[in-house]
Parts: structure tokens; sequence; C-alpha cells
């Protein structure tokens, strides 16, 4: 049953980091701006100087390479789906490598397999490195924040947080209950990875049944202890943590500008300021 | 019956979350006999349970069922957990058919018995928890009693007619009279049909009741093994381990502090009473176990 | 008890029937009179289905009265701009130690209800540190609750109820999901609040827990069906056999030796008291030989 477990890779590593204690909203819009820097690259140069930061990060961090590459693991087929589609399928043009029938090889649509496939694996290493450095707390406090100023237009940014909270909070206890269920069915004789597509089906109905069962329990429970505990919705409430910008947050920001720069402009515009 | 032989499991290996549950443990339980698995929280006792029944497989060491080494390629493990069954804490959170009778022949069904001889065995295992088939049978299970749903549950491991049942916590959160039914039932199952029981429980006073035999757990490793009696005779060390100790053993305990020679080893109410009386007549108490 | 300082709680001929969607309407109380006193603790003790948790859930208004009612320092439940005051004088700990426990990360749990109460930042981070240190769980503010053994949770959700300041405990079976060291943990620090003031219900189906009451409340088909000091109560075993009860061993024990002429004083509870009478005895019978 450690497949479960498995799933639950890329989540927060606790430890005391420069990069753990920046503000969560920095780090949130961190990593748009570096979705967004990945996408507007056109440069292996720029890759290149990305991956340079993203391991600056980890480092930073203090996050082992090889945990990181670990929970990058469940990426890497889909990657290799999008090259083999992007060679086999690209603009048929340029240097032929291989040709058998319809299929055909260039070595422009290798290079640019190559290129898409470490984008990818390069964005989800952005957002892996803050799943790791933020908290689920933290990063459902950024959240609320950050939608707070879109309150006025119908976004109920306190109740999109306090969902986000408990979910955090229950998929673990989730997770442990599929394991606890499907065992005791196992233990009378059930078998989950065996036979057919429906009798596969079939023999998630002794899980389900039991899980939805559950988690209305739990829904049920916890609503009454919230209640208990004198919670009515968002209005009158307060926080004991106000989330505060401070001076580590505007050199992150600093940072992040200097690297999209690096990576955007022209080298024509470098070597003018060079020149200069 | 079953036999561990040096068995570790380590959680979660290779991430920053691994933990070993279980180190070293090598035990050996009887057919026919009543152990008692205890241990504090974390002890390792869930984890060790799911090993004599193959839903964890060591992470080193071996386990035996009848001298066959149930995790060896060509073991069938269904027909392991069909003969070694393992009951799970709040078991009721298991019931999802709509009827009883339902709920209970899942596992025969499994077995892929036919329908009549689903039919019977659901029939006698709900009488053996004392539930009569005719009237709790046709019900959803989600409309029964706690301890209801629970004797529901030990019927469908029972339906599978195991030669071992093991239960963990089984009268957790159940009130006085529930309890003493589930473990009178029990009792009798080990008495009438031969069945080996594991129990594990904090509630001493329920190992005390129902098993011969104990076998303590510290942070996953075996830490003592003994006659019930010879280890409830030490409440010091027990409640040193983070457990309770039988409620007359401790007051046993608290007599010979107090210069009162009563013997240490007693476990109910009446052998603590008859110690008790013992020891004010002046009649020496039996010498065995009396440093 | 009634010439005593009026009480913290009061319940008068309280009622309750549940109206489910489809059937028939279920009486779970009927006609309760109880009295919370500061500094006191009550055993509430029933069988499955006795009522015991209904009557604690109208405690904190989170059920209202069918008929009867509820007073809370002097606050009705049915009086809908009390609640929130209610709730806040009025702490519940629930059976399940993870479905009460709402924040991922411990200290963000205890402060829960005091952000409920709107309380200013600075202010709701001296009493999350208080209760906690309370509790003596300090040094697992950072830690997940899932990570925390069951006796940790449960004093997690007590710190939370805490940090509201509340006049009395309600605690819902809290341990019986919980070991024996768990168990003490948690009655240790409910009781030694209790002795700094604080009134407590416990509703259990430990009669161990409920020898160390200072009044034990018996349920029975939604009345109270006796009540009286732990002593009275538990000498009534035949009407506690009858209502799926059982007085502790104990207490058994000290019964069987009174019968078998041992002289021993009525009252006797936990296993010292019991060792110390019989001790007593014991020296009694040596001196007179």
């Amino acid at each position: 049953m450690d497949f479960l477990r498995g799933l639950m890779l890329g989540q927060y590593v606790p430890a005391e980091s420069p990069v753990h204690r920046l503000d969560p909203r920095t780090k949130i819009l961190g990593t748009m701006w570096l979705v967004g820097v990945l996408f507007a690259t056109r440069s292996l140069a720029g890759l290149v100087v990305l991956t340079a930061f993203l391991g600056g990060v980890l480092a930073a961090g203090r996050i082992a390479p090889a945990y990181a590459v670990r929970g990058l693991r469940p990426v890497f087929w889909l990657v290799g789906i999008a090259v083999v589609f992007q060679v086999l399928f690209g603009d048929s043009g340029g240097h032929v490598l291989f040709r058998r029938g319809p299929l055909v090889v260039t070595r422009e649509n290798l290079a640019a397999g190559a290129f898409y496939g470490y984008r990818l694996i390069l964005l989800v290493a952005a957002t892996t490195v803050m799943t790791f450095t933020t908290s689920s707390v933290e990063l459902t406090d950024g959240l609320e924040r950050l939608l707070r100023p879109f309150r006025r237009v119908g976004v109920p940014a306190h109740e999109l947080a306090l969902m986000m909270t408990i979910a955090l909070r229950f998929i673990p206890t989730l997770f442990e209950e599929t394991e606890t269920i499907m065992k005791a069915q196992m233990a009378r004789g059930a078998e989950f990875a065996r036979g057919s597509l429906v009798a596969r089906a079939r023999a998630l109905i002794p899980l389900l049944v039991p899980l939805f069962v559950g988690a209305f329990r739990r829904a049920d429970a916890l609503a009454l202890a919230m209640e208990a505990r004198g919670y009515r919705g968002g209005e009158h409430r307060t926080r004991m943590k106000e989330l505060r910008v401070a001076v580590r947050d505007y050199v992150a920001a600093g940072m992040l500008l200097v690297v999209a720069a690096i990576v955007l402009l022209p080298p024509s515009v470098w070597r003018a300021v060079a020149g200069r | 019956m079953i036999r561990c032989e040096g068995v570790t499991y380590v959680y979660q290996r290779g991430t920053p979350f691994e933990a070993t549950a279980i180190e070293d443990v090598s035990l050996e339980i009887a057919a026919g006999d009543a152990v008692g698995i205890i241990g504090a929280t974390g002890s390792g006792k869930s984890t060790l349970v799911q090993h004599l029944n193959g839903l964890l497989r060591p992470t080193a060491g071996r386990v035996y069922l009848d001298d066959v080494d149930i995790n060896a390629r060509e073991v069938d493990r269904r027909r392991v957990r069909q003969q070694v069954g393992l009951l799970f804490q709040y078991p009721e959170h298991q019931l999802f058919e709509e009827t009883v009778t339902a709920d209970v022949g899942f596992g025969p069904r499994n077995l892929g018995l036919g329908p009549d001889e689903v039919r019977h065995r659901t029939a006698r295992a709900l009488a053996h928890v004392g539930l009569d088939p005719a009237v709790f049978g046709p019900r959803s299970p989600f409309t029964l009693s706690n301890g209801e749903m629970r004797r529901v549950a030990i019927a469908g491991l029972l339906a599978m007619e195991p030669r071992m049942l093991i239960l963990d916590e089984p009268t957790a959160g159940l009130d006085p009279a529930s309890r003493r039914e589930i473990l009178d039932h029990i009792m009798r199952l080990r008495s009438a049909r031969g069945l080996t029981i594991a129990l594990v429980s904090h509630s001493m006073d329920a190992v005390a009741r129902l098993c011969r035999r104990v076998i303590v757990l510290d942070r996953g490793r075996v830490v003592a093994e003994g006659a019930t009696r010879d280890v409830f005779a030490d409440p010091g060390r027990l409640a040193a381990l983070g457990l309770g100790v039988p409620q007359v053993a401790e007051c046993a305990r608290l007599l010979r502090e107090r210069g009162v020679p009563v013997r240490p080893d007693v476990l109910t109410v009446d052998e603590a009473r008859r110690a008790i009386l013992d020891a004010l007549a002046g009649r020496r108490p039996a010498p065995k176990n009396v440093p | 008890m009634s010439d005593r300082a009026p009480a913290l709680i009061r319940v008068r001929g309280l009622s309750h029937t549940y109206e489910p969607g489809a059937g028939e309407p279920v009486p779970a109380l009927r006609g309760v009179d109880l009295d919370v006193h500061r500094g006191e603790c009550i055993a509430l003790i029933g069988g499955n289905g006795s009522g015991k948790s209904t009557l604690a859930k109208h405690l904190n208004a989170l059920l209202l009265p069918t008929a009867g009612e509820v007073i809370v320092d002097g606050l009705d439940t049915r009086d809908r701009d009390a609640v929130w005051a209610v709730r806040q004088r009025v702490g519940m700990i629930f059976e399940h130690p993870d479905d009460q426990l709402i924040a991922a990360v411990v200290e963000e749990d205890v402060a829960f209800g005091c952000e409920n109460l709107g309380l200013p930042p600075t202010e709701i981070r001296s009493r999350v540190d208080e209760a906690l240190r309370t509790v003596g769980l300090e040094a697992l503010r950072r830690r997940p609750p899932h990570l925390l053994s069951g006796g940790q949770k449960q004093r997690v959700a007590i710190a939370g109820v805490l940090a509201m300041r509340p006049r009395c405990l309600v605690l819902d079976e809290a341990t019986s999901m919980l070991d024996p060291a768990g168990q003490r943990e948690v009655m240790e620090t409910v009781l030694r609040l209790r002795d700094e003031g604080l009134a407590l219900v416990l509703i259990t189906h430990s009669m161990e827990e409920a020898a160390l009451a200072d009044r034990v409340v018996v349920l029975a088909g939604g009345t109270v069906a006796l009540s009286g000091t732990p002593s009275d109560v538990f000498a009534r075993d035949d009407v506690l056999r009858r209502l799926r009860l059982e007085a502790p061993p104990i207490v058994a024990l000290a019964r069987g030796l009174a019968a078998a002429g041992v002289p021993l004083p009525p009252g006797l509870l936990t296993a010292p008291q019991l060792a110390d009478a019989v001790a007593a005895a014991y020296r009694r019978g040596r001196g007179g030989a």
C-alpha cells in the first residue's frame, strides 16, 4: 500500500531556510512569474539560466536534489509522451535523420521535442519547489490574502481558503482511512488489482461506500466541532497571523526580475549594456 | 501455528519520512492459544498483526503459517487471509452492503463458494456473535447500534471460517455491557471452535480475562513475553511502558507496598478477593511468584 | 446543591425530540433537571442511546430544547443573540480526536476559536501561547495534528477551547479512543483545570473515570435514573446492571471483601483508597492477635 504514500511525494518538507521564511504571497506570485518566463523563453540559454536559478533556490531551501528528482518522477512519463508527439508530428522540414513509411524524424524536431520536454520538466519543478518550501497553511493564507481584493466582485475568498485548509488537513486522514479500508476488505478476500476492468471497477464498491460514509460522518463531526467553537462564517473573524512583507521578499522579487531580464531580453540589449 | 522470525518493517523507505515500525520481532503463536499483544500507541502492534495475514510484507525476516513462508512466491495470499482473520479497529466503518446478510456474505463470496454455502455460513456466523439471522439479516447495517455493527463485522470474518482470529481493539468505544458481550462471544468461540485468538488491546482487564499469554511491544521490539499472570504481576514495569494495569493487580501491588503479603499475580476481582482474604487470615499465599 | 452559589449551568425540564426527515420522531431526553456548579466535576454515564450526548449538545446550544430550558451563566440558550456568548462559556471536546481539529498546524488550530471571537491578533497570540503551556504542548506548536498521538490531539482540542476562556468544559467520551497513557494525560489535564475553578462535565463509558468525579449522574431512556456521589451511585449494583453499566472492579472487590466480613469503610472507589483501608484492617488484625 506504499503506492498511496508515493502519491504524497512533492509535499512540504519542513526546514529552516530563507526560502521557507519568504512570505507565501511572494512564493505564489514568484512561481507564476517563473512559469510565465518559462513560456516566453525561446532560447536554450534561457533554460540553462532558469535551471541554474531553480537549482539555487532548491539549495537555499535545503532540499536534497535526489529527493526533488524523485518528486518529479511521475511527470517524466508525461514529458516522454509530449516529446514523442513533437518528434513524430512536428514540421517535417529540415535535416532528416530517420524515415520509415509515414514516420519522419528530423534533427529540428528532435531538438524542439527535447526543448519543450525540458521546459515542461522545469515548469513542474518550479511549482514543486514552492510546495516543498511552503506549508499548506501558508499557501492558503497567501491565496486568501491575494484573493481578498476580489471579494467585491463576488469571489468568496474566506470560504475558499477555509475549504482548502480543511481539504489539506484531511487529505492525510483520508489516505490513512483508504488504506485501512482496503486492507480490511482484503482481509475478507477482496482483490483490488486483479481481473478485467469491469471486475476492478466492481471491486471498488467495498472501498468507496465505506469511504463516502466515513467522509460524511467526518464532515458532520467537523461541522459540529466548528460550531461548538463559535464558528459563524468569515464575518467578525480575525486572524492570529497577519502576513507581513519583509526585506527578503523584496530581495527575492528583485532576483526574479533579474532572472527574467537575463532570459528574455535579446542578446543585443545585453551587448549594448556591456558595451557602454 | 504462526511464527515470525526477525521481522522488521520500515515505512516509506528512501524518503525524509522513513520510519521503522517494528524491528527484529520473533514470536510464535500455537494453535488454540489465546495471546494478548500489548504496547503503547506507536509501539508497532498494528503493523505487527498485519504481517500475520500477509497484508504487509516484511522489509526483513519471515512469517510462517504452519511452517510455510507466507510471502513465498507460490503461496496464495488469499488463502492465508482466509485462515488468519484480521479484525481492524472500528470494523463497523468497513460495512458497505445494503443488508447484514450481504455484508457478512462478502468474505465467503470472495472465496468463490456457492450461494447455499454462503447462506449457511452467514447464518452460522451471525448466530456465533449472538445476532438472530432472521431478525438482523435483512436489516441495513447502518441502522444498527455501535455494538451490533461491531458484531456484524466480526461475523463477516467468522463467515470465512478462519482458524485464527486477530482482533485489534475489539471493544474500543463501547459501553460496558457491549464490551462484556463481545468478550463473552470471543471466549465462547475459542472454547467451542478451538479458534486461535490474538487480542491487541489497551484494555488490560480484557487481556487479563481472555489471554493466557501476552507479548509486550515497545518501540517496535518485543520487550516481554510470558504467561499473562506473570507479566501483569509487575505493574510498575507496565506503567513505565505507558500501559495500564488491571485495577485489581494495581491494588495488589499497593497492598504489598503497605506491608500486606498479598500474592501479586491476581487478574480478576475474584482472585483478588481470595488473595486478600488469604493474606488477612494469615494463610501463606501459594509459593509461586512470591519473592 | 441549590443552597450554594447559583449554578453555572441550570437545566430544567429539558426534553429533546429528534425529528428525522422520514419516520417517527425520536424522543432522546424527557424532563431532565441538572445543575453544574463552578469547580465541580460531574460524570454523566449511561448505556448507548441513553441521551448523554444529546444532553451534552444542549449545554452549549448546539441543540435547542424541544421543551424546558438550559440557562448558562444567566443566558438562555434559546436566545438567538446569546448563542455565541454561550459557546464561549461552554467548550466541547468530542470523541474522535481527528474530527475536531480544523487547521493543518497545531497553533493555528488552537487559534481557531479565538479568531471566531474576533479578538485582535496580538491577544490571540498570547492566549494561544498560554493555552498551549497549560496543556503542556508548547514544543509541538508547529506540528501538523495528524502526526500527534491521540492524547496529544485531545490536548490540542482542549487548548483550543481554553484559549476562548470558558467557564465549563464538556468532554463527550473524549478519552474513549485513547490508550491508557493518553487517557491519563487528558484526565490529569482536565482535573487540574477543575481545581482551578473550571466546571467539568465528563460523558464517559469508563467507570474508573466516573469514580474520579464529584458527582455521578446516570441517564437512562432520556431521564436521570440515579444521581449522587460516586460511592452512592456505584453502591446500586442492581440498578447499574439493568442499565447496561457496572461498578468499577475496585468497587466490586471492596463489596466482595466487606461481604466476607472484612471491616472496610463505605465509599472506596480507587485502588489506593482500597489498599489503605485493607492495610489498616490488616494491621488491626495483627495488633489484636
